[in-house]
């Protein structure tokens, strides 16, 4: 008897395995993997449904299947029933959310502010361009210096104007440069004096950091405003503008303080050690083995307090500054534009400025972050 | 080689001022001069500049009538009322949106970090777009959005927006039923309290014996069951009810039901929607801060699934989540100050708004509006301090 086991006939075919490549198989993986991933997906597809055509309908302009009125229209547009949003209205009142009251003759040199502005920070920003030190020094120093003289005037037959006819976005643009070029190193001294062994410096440290972290802006602000004139000599006056570039560093370098502690409190203690047995005194080592490794770390997290000051010179518009969110809320009681839609269109406009900056430094932040993960996180 | 022996025996002779030491001692001493000359500087011109404007210091203000009224009290407060009372509302008012706030961003916060982790591509992906729109728009736009673009567009009292069970939405803000318990209602209180007591025990009971003997016990049910049982009981034995106060439409205005004010629901409403784009944030890294190798260890120690959460993978997400999210609160709270640019009476508009306008004591109300602030600031930090000694990894 034979063991031998021949098959004699073919197996029936079986049915192919279930897709996993090509839109069905992603679907099948991403949208239907379980029952309560199907469910999911439906709701998340009603909503969609029901949530996008209203609000695409709404900012949509007209030649593109919308309702909003596009640049170019009139107010009577906007008046009429069903019209969506006023695009009409921000295009003619642009000027003044970009500088506000300043006079239109001049704009030129806010113009020429923002171009300067963007020829140096790009080449900062970006790792591989050159002349790194002497990019920063032109940006940090002799940047803001020409800025205030190109925008004061009074300088080279350029007509003054005062800090209160600037406005809009200039404005807000200004107090964040100003706040973040002004507390990095209000904020290094202070991460410092942290971690310092002198109890006196390191308490002052402490409790400077703490005061301002524990406390909202608004009072920061309202504090400078009101505060600040009684603390200067009589007869001084302090500019309102100025008042409030005081209160946003106060404020931001304690943040940015902690920020760099941060990473001071990353390195190695080696490092420190290394430096000391260099021979170098304290503020060799930190200037040239410490400081240059904390900072670069700590990119990132300085990215990030910049994009949150960013978002908090919006409240400047509370102590009476024309930025760029007052400057919307200024121009929604503008007669000539009145419509329903007005006030919506202008919060939009606003929104949609600082998402544009505050997601492209955060995409930024995040990239940065990537690119100095040199893996010593292990 | 006798140069050894000498560089043992004596330190090496440095000029007093290279001593870091004495270098130390000096340099704090300068700095302190440096500080409190500031300081004296600062106070000497305040005292010049209040005596220039013939004004007093001093705290005795918060024992005068106000003469103005507040919008939105919790407790009662009028023209008769003294400063202080005003400064009282402005603390509960802030607390009270704060508190709410938290409560919403919380669950909000939680639900959105989850998703973003989904591995449903449509809701990681709609999850995404929530944080990063709302992150990345300033919370006094965002705030001006709610109020004057959304709950002032709302129509007028008499075309009132009718929502389901009762709630209604207008241009003066939100009315929702108001429950009225009967004056047999402590009954319930003492069942709901008696109801605590016995699955807080149940719980240690349970524990005890899985330490001990490692028998399992459902603790949730078990106490499911005693919250309902105690409680039902509660109702039948002494009769109480719950009748609700429903809102209705009277010739001018709503009457009865609880009214919020539109500056309350947009502040609560914007804070809380906010605050949760960054508690989302902290869930989804606290939960991918957790090795991958702790689910597999799990897993090969044969817990199921929902043990294996609940004993391995959310305690050590905790960890990570709970000091950040602390802080967000605490930003939460500070942010409510925002509700002074929508006219909500909380402590900034009501003390450093009004008060200051009308009695110009502006160093006392600004120092007493801060040091409120630093209080909450301090005892959350302290809390934060307690709860890392207590959770830190111990390590080898």
């Amino acid at each position: 008897m034979s063991l031998t086991y021949v098959r004699e006939q073919m197996v029936p075919a079986q049915p192919p395995p279930v897709s996993t490549a090509g839109v069905v198989g992603w679907m099948r993986k991403n949208l239907f993997a379980t029952p309560f991933d199907t469910i999911m997906t439906i709701i998340g597809i009603a909503f969609l449904i029901w949530a996008v055509p209203p609000i695409y309908g709404f900012i949509a302009p007209n030649f593109l299947g919308g309702d909003a009125v596009a640049p170019g229209g009139t107010v009577e547009d906007c008046r009429a029933a069903g019209a969506g949003a006023c695009w009409a209205y921000i295009s003619a009142r642009m000027s003044f959310f970009i500088y506000g009251f300043y006079p239109p003759a001049e704009y030129w040199r806010p113009n020429l502010v923002f171009f300067l502005g963007a020829v140096l920070i790009v080449p900062l920003l970006w790792p591989a361009a050159p002349f790194k030190r002497t990019n920063a020094v032109l940006f940090f120093v002799v940047y803001p210096v020409v800025c205030y003289y190109l925008l004061n005037g009074g300088v080279f037959g350029m007509r003054r104007v005062p800090t209160e006819q600037w406005g809009g976005l200039l404005v807000t643009l200004i107090i964040s440069l100003v706040g973040i070029i002004c507390s990095i190193p209000i904020g290094i001294l202070l991460a410092l004096g942290r971690q310092s062994k002198l109890p006196i410096i390191r308490t002052l440290s402490v409790m400077f950091i703490e005061l301002w972290r524990a406390v909202p802006l608004i009072t920061v602000l309202f504090m400078a405003s009101i505060m600040l004139p009684l603390f200067m000599p009589q007869g001084t006056t302090v500019d309102k503008l100025l008042r409030a570039l005081v209160g946003v560093t106060l404020f931001s370098s304690a943040y940015l303080a902690e920020v760099v502690r941060g990473g001071l409190q990353a390195l190695p203690r080696g490092q420190y050690e290394a430096a000391s047995s260099l021979g170098l005194s304290y503020w060799k080592s930190m200037a040239f083995i410490i400081l240059p490794q904390a900072l670069k770390h700590v990119i990132p997290g300085i990215v990030n307090s910049f994009i949150a000051l960013f978002k908090d010179t919006s409240l400047v518009s509370i102590v009476g500054i024309f930025d760029l969110l007052n400057t919307v809320q200024a121009a929604s009681s503008d007669i000539n534009w009145s419509s329903p839609t007005q006030a919506v269109t202008g919060y939009l406009f606003a929104a949609f400025m600082f998402w544009i900056f505050c997601f492209a430094m955060s995409r930024y932040s995040i990239w940065m972050e990537r690119r100095l993960d040199t893996g010593h996180k292990g | 080689m006798a140069v050894q022996g000498n560089t043992r025996d004596a330190p090496p002779r440095v000029a007093f001022y290279n001593d870091p030491v004495i270098r130390g001692i000096i340099y704090q001493l300068v700095v302190a001069a440096l500080v409190i000359a500031f300081f004296a500087w600062i106070i000497l011109n305040t005292a010049q500049n209040l005596a220039a404007q013939n004004k007093s210091t001093g705290f005795d203000f918060l024992f005068q009538t106000s003469g103005f009224g507040i919008s939105f009290t919790l407790i009662p407060f009028d023209r008769s009322s003294y400063y202080w009372e005003a400064f009282l509302v402005g603390l509960l008012n802030t607390l009270l949106v704060a508190a709410i706030g938290i409560v919403f961003a919380t669950v909000l916060g939680f639900i959105i970090g989850i998703a973003r982790l989904s591995s449903n591509w449509l809701i990681s992906r709609m999850a995404t777009v929530y944080v990063e729109v709302v992150r990345n728009i300033p919370l006094l736009l965002q705030l001006f959005f709610w109020y004057f673009a959304v709950l002032k567009a709302m129509p007028a009292v008499r075309e009132s927006l009718a929502l389901p069970l009762g709630v209604f939405i207008n241009q003066r803000g939100l009315y929702v039923p108001k429950p009225v318990p009967d004056a047999q209602f402590g009954w319930i209180y003492l069942a709901v309290a008696l109801a605590i007591a016995a699955s807080v025990a149940v719980s240690i009971w349970a524990r005890r014996r899985l330490e001990a003997t490692g028998q399992r016990f459902p603790v949730v049910l078990v106490n499911l069951g005693i919250f309902l049982v105690v409680v039902l009981l509660g109702f039948v034995l002494s009769g109480a009810s719950v009748a609700f106060e429903m809102p209705e439409l009277q010739r001018f205005n709503f009457r009865g039901g609880l009214e919020l004010v539109p500056e309350f629901v947009a502040l609560a409403f914007g804070l809380s929607i906010y605050t949760a784009a960054f508690i989302a944030e902290n869930v989804r890294s606290g939960i991918q801060a957790v090795n991958r190798g702790q689910t597999e260890a799990a897993q090969s120690l044969g817990l199921r699934e929902g043990d294996r959460l609940r004993l391995v993978i959310v305690p050590q997400a905790m960890r990570v989540i709970i000091p950040p999210l602390t802080s967000q609160y605490l930003n939460l709270t500070k942010n409510s100050s925002l509700g002074a640019a929508i006219g909500y009476p909380e402590l900034v508009n009501v003390f450093m708004g009004t008060t200051l306008n009308q009695t110009g004591k502006a160093i006392e109300v600004i120092a007493i509006t801060m040091a409120v602030y630093l209080t909450l600031s301090l005892s959350t930090s302290a809390f934060m301090n307690w709860y890392n000694a207590r959770v830190a990894l111990v390590e080898r």
